[in-house]
Formats: structure tokens, sequence, C-alpha cells
């Protein structure tokens, strides 16, 4: 069975790993750091938040200072998709953000699944209709 | 046998003798100071006597869910009134609340428009009359009383808030209290509007009120208020709103009494406690069908209002079957002189904030929605510091507590088959907005806050784009008022209104609602001055969710030395209807053009100089690249995004002229850009090899712990070396004044002049 945790990752129950929501690529052992399975890049995060302001003229420009915050990007390293981003300190260690108890998990995983007739509805299904705004008309 | 023999121990007092003493210490009690048994827990008090025979009777749930809606109508008509009579700023925007609290001061239920975090944490001062004046023999509690408060470490978010507090008797007996609060501004302090940003101590912030009786009878005691107009700028504030707070509070008594002589008091008083006792429950029943396990992250704050620094504000979520667990530990030292801590009693209630808004929005609204979590802190750390430490801008910490954990529990519920909302990226969680003081247009000396503050972005969530300028985030029905009507009390003159901040985006699959600028200026005053209290020029203040990106870096721009009501008298186009326009075009040859962090302290605006800054936007949602390239166009269209970004961060090729979209070259370009990022990056273990340091650079002034652990803090405060303390023996750090250390910077510099001279 597979439980997605988040809108990139999933996680084998059967096997105990990690996985790319996206290809399905095996990112390592459940129990352990997912970040261990991504490619990451130090990402200048000034090219994202760009100096709209003259950074000629001037010292603040609306991006961050590259001293004072990091930007690190998490890929698959088979699909390319941004798992996770992470705005931090130059040199700060990475942070494990996800870490889960996979026995717990199992249970618990186990019995969303009785409840819904065998599967746990997708993320997707989950997600709220959009309205379509009715015109009035005349006539 | 007597307690009074003799002990072995001449020193050691017998039962009895401690018993005197004790009453002693009691009847001759030197100050009532906050108390820590009240303001550090969160927990349900007791069931009372009167409590147990109601529940244990038996209430019909139809009588419950009756008495529940004539509370609720009740509440929400002392809202209105209150909106609609309040003098402060802050009350014509909905920054307030009335509250229904039990006889022990458990808040049970509030108007469902009003702001939640003030109501919670009422339920502080009002244990702290039960405890320390119900039995005094100079104060007492009575039918007609009416108590007030403002002082944060008594239980509130900040001194700015004051509350009103009613005793409701029926047949002489204490059923319930009730409270009304608002955001009311000026109270006095060292800046004016209440949110000093320079106060070096809780002296510098103005009022600081334990909870006193200030009506009795049901009237105002107009010495104690003349008292109270004599602390502060703006003294036909302070009693207009006196008055509006008790007469809408002593409607909602008048209702509240009506519902007993219909339902009966055991009828009240029971669903009161039920519904608390039930939303405890169901808050537990929740906890335990999310996921076991931690969820953390690691953010920082990078101004203390005075200076730069990065103080740490880590957050962590642990799962334990029934038992969740907050834990800020390895969070940045108590700043002794800076205005930016919080108190923790503020800032569990700002967490519950949080989870009533973003997590569980179904559930009722009250103080058991956070009595079951546990919390773990650091004694002396911003978000648990002493009663000595100032907390006037306690908004960059408890904005922070208000906004990070929907993004922490977006990775438990991600798992779950159902939803309570949908599940989203931080909304922007600074108070960006203009503090204004001075002398109005009618001669009269006022000090308070612009509405703006109440625009926030909010966050993108997993279905759907954030909404722009939606709300503050402490608040979702609380708007941004009517500048027209602020225009005709106060000198300040909007030169921009709301226009939002263009390539400013939390980007994502999915992107952050956005905020919109704020350009100001002052007309005909004698005297006027702004100041902010927003961070976040250096270090984003929101990160994005599942590969989303944060929000960008906001600074604060100026155009000083002109008056622009003159300058465009001559040249219309001196004035730019944007602030990157007007910034890069410097129309104005004299004018100086200022850009610096978006913290200022109060300082002089004089006639047609303008201010600048931005509300800010929410955090994104998932990968750029999974956006949809029509949504990305929309974005475009409507002049909130650049062709250009389009192009570089969700390659998405619109042509500039036409805006049609050319879906094949963007299909290529995405391709591309995955294909780059493998190359790119590089893998985690190889990566954190080279690029993780053992500490800060020693250049950076960093407060707080360095990695996920929180055992060891660092404290570098500027100017100064840096040390190391243990987090469960922290102490407060004092800061330098930024003006001595620029002095002795200055003196150094003409020191060496001279010395190559």
């Amino acid at each position: 069975m597979i439980i997605n945790i988040t809108e990139y990752l999933g996680i084998n129950l059967e096997t105990e790993r990690w996985i790319c929501r996206r290809c399905g690529h095996d990112l390592g052992d459940a129990r352990g750091n997912y970040k261990e399975g991504l490619l990451v890049y130090d990402r200048d995060p000034t090219e994202i938040h760009k100096p709209l302001i003259d950074n000629q003229k001037y010292e603040y420009t609306f991006s961050p200072d590259p001293n004072w915050t990091a930007l690190l990007e998490y890929y698959c390293p088979n699909c390319g998709v941004m798992m996770e981003t992470e705005y931090t300190v130059p040199g700060h260690p990475p942070t494990r953000d996800i870490e889960l108890d996979i026995d717990s998990l199992k249970i618990k995983a186990a019995q969303w699944a009785r409840d819904n007739g065998g599967d746990i509805p997708s993320p997707e299904s989950l997600h709220r209709p959009r309205f379509k705004r009715k015109v009035h008309t005349h006539g | 046998m007597s307690d009074k023999k003799v002990t072995s121990n001449p020193t050691e007092l017998s039962i009895e003798e401690k018993k005197i003493l004790e009453k002693f210490v009691d009847d001759n009690q030197l100050f009532y100071g906050p108390d820590p048994q009240i303001v550090r827990n969160h927990k349900l008090m007791p069931r009372t006597e009167e409590e147990t025979r109601a529940l244990e009777a038996g209430i019909d749930a139809q009588r419950i869910n009756l008495v529940r809606g004539r509370l609720e109508s009740a509440l929400e008509e002392g809202f209105n009134m209150v909106e609609k009579m309040g003098v402060a700023p802050g009350a014509k925007w909905g920054d307030l609340v009335t509250a229904v609290f039990t006889s022990s001061g458990d808040m049970a239920q509030i108007a469902p428009s009003g702001i939640g975090v003030f109501a919670s944490v009422c339920q502080y001062p009002i244990k702290f009359i039960n405890k320390y004046w119900t039995n005094e023999s100079t104060v007492g509690i009575k039918d007609g009383d009416g108590f007030i408060h403002n002082d944060s470490r008594y239980g509130g978010v900040h001194n700015t808030d004051q509350s009103m507090i009613v005793p409701v008797f029926y047949s002489g007996k204490l059923i319930c209290w009730i409270a009304t609060i608002i955001h009311e501004g000026e109270n006095g302090s060292i800046e004016p509007g209440g949110l000093p940003s320079i106060a070096e101590s809780p002296f510098d912030e103005g009022l600081k009120m334990s909870p006193f009786r200030c009506a009795e009878n049901f009237e105002l005691k107009r010495d104690l208020v003349n008292f109270l107009q004599n602390s502060v700028r703006d003294p036909k504030l302070q009693y207009a709103d006196m008055k509006v707070k008790l007469h809408a509070s002593l409607r909602l008594r008048e209702r509240i009494l009506a519902v007993v002589e219909e339902f009966g008091e055991e009828a009240l008083i029971g669903s009161l406690r039920k519904t608390l006792e039930d939303t405890e429950t169901e808050v537990r029943r929740r906890i335990k069908e999310l996921p076991d396990g931690t969820v953390r992250i690691n953010t920082w704050l990078d101004h203390s209002l005075r200076e730069p620094l990065l103080a740490k504000v880590p957050m962590a979520v642990t799962i334990d079957d029934d038992r969740m667990v907050f834990d800020f530990r390895g969070a940045c030292p108590e700043l002794a002189n800076r205005s930016i801590n919080t108190h923790i009693s503020a800032f569990k209630t700002c967490l519950a904030t949080n989870m009533i808004l973003y997590v569980w929005p179904d559930l009722p609204v009250n103080q058991a929605i956070f009595s079951p979590i546990e919390m773990r802190t650091n004694r002396n750390s911003l978000v648990d510091p002493s009663n000595d430490s100032p907390n006037a801008m306690s908004l960059l910490p408890l904005f922070r507590a208000m906004s990070i954990p929907a993004s922490l529990f977006a990775k438990l519920y991600f798992c779950l088959p159902k939803r309570y909302t949908a599940l989203s990226a931080s909304h922007y969680n600074q108070p960006a907005t203009f503090i204004y003081g001075g002398i109005t247009q009618h001669g009269e000396v006022t000090g308070n806050f612009c509405a703006d503050i109440n625009g926030n972005g909010t966050g993108a969530r997993e279905d759907n784009d954030g909404e722009n300028a939606m709300s503050p985030l402490f608040g979702a029905v609380a708007d941004t008022g009517e500048q027209e009507l602020a225009e005709e009390e106060l000198p300040y003159v909007r030169l921009v209104g709301q226009q939002l901040a263009k390539d400013r985006i939390g980007f994502g699959k999915y992107r952050g609602g956005l905020g919109y600028e704020q350009m100001v200026t002052v007309r005909s005053s004698s005297f006027w001055g702004f100041m902010t209290g927003q961070c976040g020029s250096k270090h984003p203040s929101v990160y994005g969710v599942f590969g989303g990106y944060g929000c960008p870096a906001y600074p604060l721009a100026k155009v000083k030395g002109i008056n622009i009501f003159e300058e465009i008298k001559e040249n219309p186009n001196a004035l730019k209807l944007d602030i990157v326009e007007m910034m890069n075009a410097q129309e104005i040859p004299e004018a100086d053009y200022v850009v610096q962090e978006a913290a200022m302290s109060f300082e002089p605006c004089a006639e047609g100089e303008i201010y600048m800054i931005c509300q800010g936007a929410g955090g994104g949602y998932g990968d750029v690249l999974e956006r949809d390239p029509f949504q990305v166009l929309k974005d475009v269209e409507e002049n909130i995004l650049s062709t250009a970004l389009a192009e570089e961060i969700y390659k998405v090729i619109i042509d500039p002229e036409t805006l049609i979209l050319d879906e094949t070259a963007s299909i290529s370009a995405r391709c591309e850009e995955r294909e780059k990022r493998k190359v790119r990056g590089r893998p985690y273990k190889e990566f954190c090899k080279d690029w993780v340091q053992p500490g800060p650079p020693e250049d950076l002034p960093y407060m707080g712990s360095w990695g996920d652990a929180g055992e060891e803090i660092i404290a570098s405060p500027p100017g100064e070396s840096r040390y190391v303390m243990k987090g469960d023996e922290m102490a407060g750090v004092m800061l330098s004044n930024p003006k001595d250390r620029r002095i002795r910077d200055l003196e150094n510099e003409i020191r060496q002049l001279r010395n190559k001279n």
C-alpha cells in the first residue's frame, strides 16, 4: 500500500521505502530521512526573489540577503520534480522535517483503508469542487 | 496531641507554625504580580460543583443548542455595538471581540466575527481576579462591577489591547464572566501608537494595567478613567472606548440573564462547560487520527526592530497517540531590552488561533482547542521570557505562531483520508502597516496604527491559489476600513490605494495571495511621524510548502526632503503610482530617495514626504513547473506578474506584446528545466558534507540553536563577542544601543583617518 505523505512523497508500506509520487522512483528507507534520497541545490535566493529596485542604487531591493538567507531546492533524482524548498541560514544543517512512526502508520493506514471500502482516497479526490459562478441572464 | 511540640531542629517549623506563616503571607502579600500558576497553565479549570450538578443532571442537546445560539446572537450583537461605536481605529475594522467565560474563567464562546486570540488570553486576568480579588476585603467582586486590564504579563497579546471584564451574577451568585477587548492603539508608550519598537523595559511601554475594578454599579469610576486618560496621548479615545466596551458588556449581560430566565441557570452553566469539554474530547480524537511522529521547521526573524539580527524560532510538532506536543526549544534567547519578546500565555493562544483558523476551522472557538496540547520551551527565550523584558512588539514571534503551524500540519494531514479544511502554506506573518503619531488637522494629539495591517496575502492551498490581500492572519473577517473616514480624522494621506505588489509573490504550483503597496504622506499637521514594526527585509518571513517558494524580502522606501503636493503642481509625473517605479525613476532631482530595512523607529515626516512599505504575500504550494500555464497567463493579464518572471520562474513563455501563451515552447522549457535540475542538484549527503558548517558565520548576529537540536544556544549580540548557553540554563541577552555602536564605529573611523594624517 502506498501512503501519500506530501504532494510529491509517498511511502510504500510493504517495502518501507520513500517513493516519488510523480515517477515512483525509490528514495530510500522510510524510517530514515527522505532528503537523503534527493538532489539538493543551493539556489541563490536573489534568482527567485529578484531585485526589483535598482541594486546599484540601493542595498535593499525586495531580494533576500544571500549572507542571511540560503534557499535549498530538493529535486527527485529521476524526474526532476522540486519536492521541497528550504529557506535557511547559510551552512545551517538542513532540517529533518518529517520523521514518522512507520509501525504506527501501518496500523492507521489499514484502518483508513477499512473505513473507506479498501482504498484510501487520494489527496486530489479530497480537493474542494471548483464552483462555477452562474451568470445572470435575461430571457 | 498538639502540633506545637518542639522539633529536634529549632529552625524547623511545626505544621501549625507553617499554617500560621502561610496565612500571614497570604494576608500580607506585598504585591500581586503575574501568577505563574495562572499564566503558565492553559488547561481547563476543574469542574465546579455547579457545573458538575448541571452536567450530571443531564441537559437536553436541543436545549444546549438553543442556549449556544442565543449566546452567539448576543455576542455578535455586542461585537456590532463596539464595532459601530468604538473610537479606536482597530475597532472600526473588527480588531475586537466579545466573549463569555465560565465562572472559573475558561473562555467558552466568542462572537462569530471576533478575534479569538483576544478572548483566549483574557482567561488569565479573569482567573487572576477570581483568585486574588474575590476575597480581598478592599476589592471583592459584585454585580455591576467592571474590571480593566492590558498588561500582557497577566495574560494578553500586548498592552495596546484593553479589556473590559464584567462578572455576571444571578440570584446573588457568580454564574459566568463576559469580556470585551479592543486593540485600542495609543497607551502612553515611549513612541506613539502603543506599539513601541524602542522600548527597552516594560516601563517604556506605557500603561501596564494589572486587572483592577474601573466600574461599579454599572458605571465607570470617573476618577480612575481620568487617571488613565491622563496617562495616554489620546484621552478621548481612552474614555470613549471604556464607555463603549462597558455598555456592550452590559447589553451582553442582559442577554445572558434573559437566557437564564428562559432556560434556567443550570442550562447556561452546563452549556458553557459542555462546549469546552466536548471540544477538548474532539481535539483529542483528532490528534489521535494523525500519523504518529514528528514534523519540524526552523524559521528566523531577521530584525529586533532596533537592529538586524537572526532570531531563530524553531517549531516541532510531535504526535504520540492522543498527545500532541509543540516544541520550541532552541529558540532565540530573551532579548532583555528589545520589545519583540512574547509571553508564553500569548504564544500559546496564538498557536491555538492558528489551529482554529487554518487546521480545524469547523470547531467551536474556545480555549479547549489548545487545552489538550503540551508545550516545550526554554525559559528565558524569546517565546518564554521573564517578566522583566519588554514585549510591546510581541507580534513578531506571535504572528509566526499564528502562521507557521499550518504548513507543519500540512505534512501531518496530507495522508489522511479526509480534510477539515484545505491544507495550505503560511499566511503572510508581519504587522506590515504604518504606526503614526502627532497632531491632527483638528489640533488633537493622537497615536495609533493604519488598517493596512489587516490585508495579508493568504498561503496557497493544496487545490487553489492563496487570496490576495485577504485578511489579517489573526482573524478571517477583520477588514481594512474606509480610508476616507480615516482621512477625515487624521492628516495622513494614502497616495496609492492597496495596489497589489506586482512580482512580489510566493511562487508555486499554486501561488500565495499577494500583498499590496502602501504609500503614505501627511498634510495639514504641525507635527507628524511614522514608524513600522515589520521585519523580513534580509530573510523572508514566510516559506513555501511542498516545493513552493516563500514571500520575497520587503524593505521600506521613502522620499525625503520634498513636498509631493507642491511637486505635482509643477510636474504631475513626480508621483509614480508604484514603489518600484518611484524609487527607480528618481523623478525629483532634489529629493532624497532612501530604501532601508522595513523596521523603522518613530521618525518625523514633514508635509509631502513619502513613506512606502508592502503588505506581504503568502507562501506558495508545490513545484512552480506544475503551475497551469493558463493560470500563469491569468496572473500576467491581471498585471500581478511580469512576462519576464513568468518565463524565468514558471518557464511559461508569453509574448510581452500580445500576451499570447506559447504552449509548445513552455512545455520544452519546462522539460529542459527538469533536466537542468538533475544536473545541478547534488546528492544530499555529498552536498551536506561540503555545505553544512559547525556554526553560523562569525560576523552574523545569530541568536538560537544551530541545527535541529536545541541543547546549545548561540548568542551573538551585535558588536559583541559570541557565546554559547545551555538551552535549559539560558539567560536573557542585553543588547547595546545601536546608536552607541554607530558612534563607536564612527569614532574609530575618525581615529583611523587622523592617524593616517
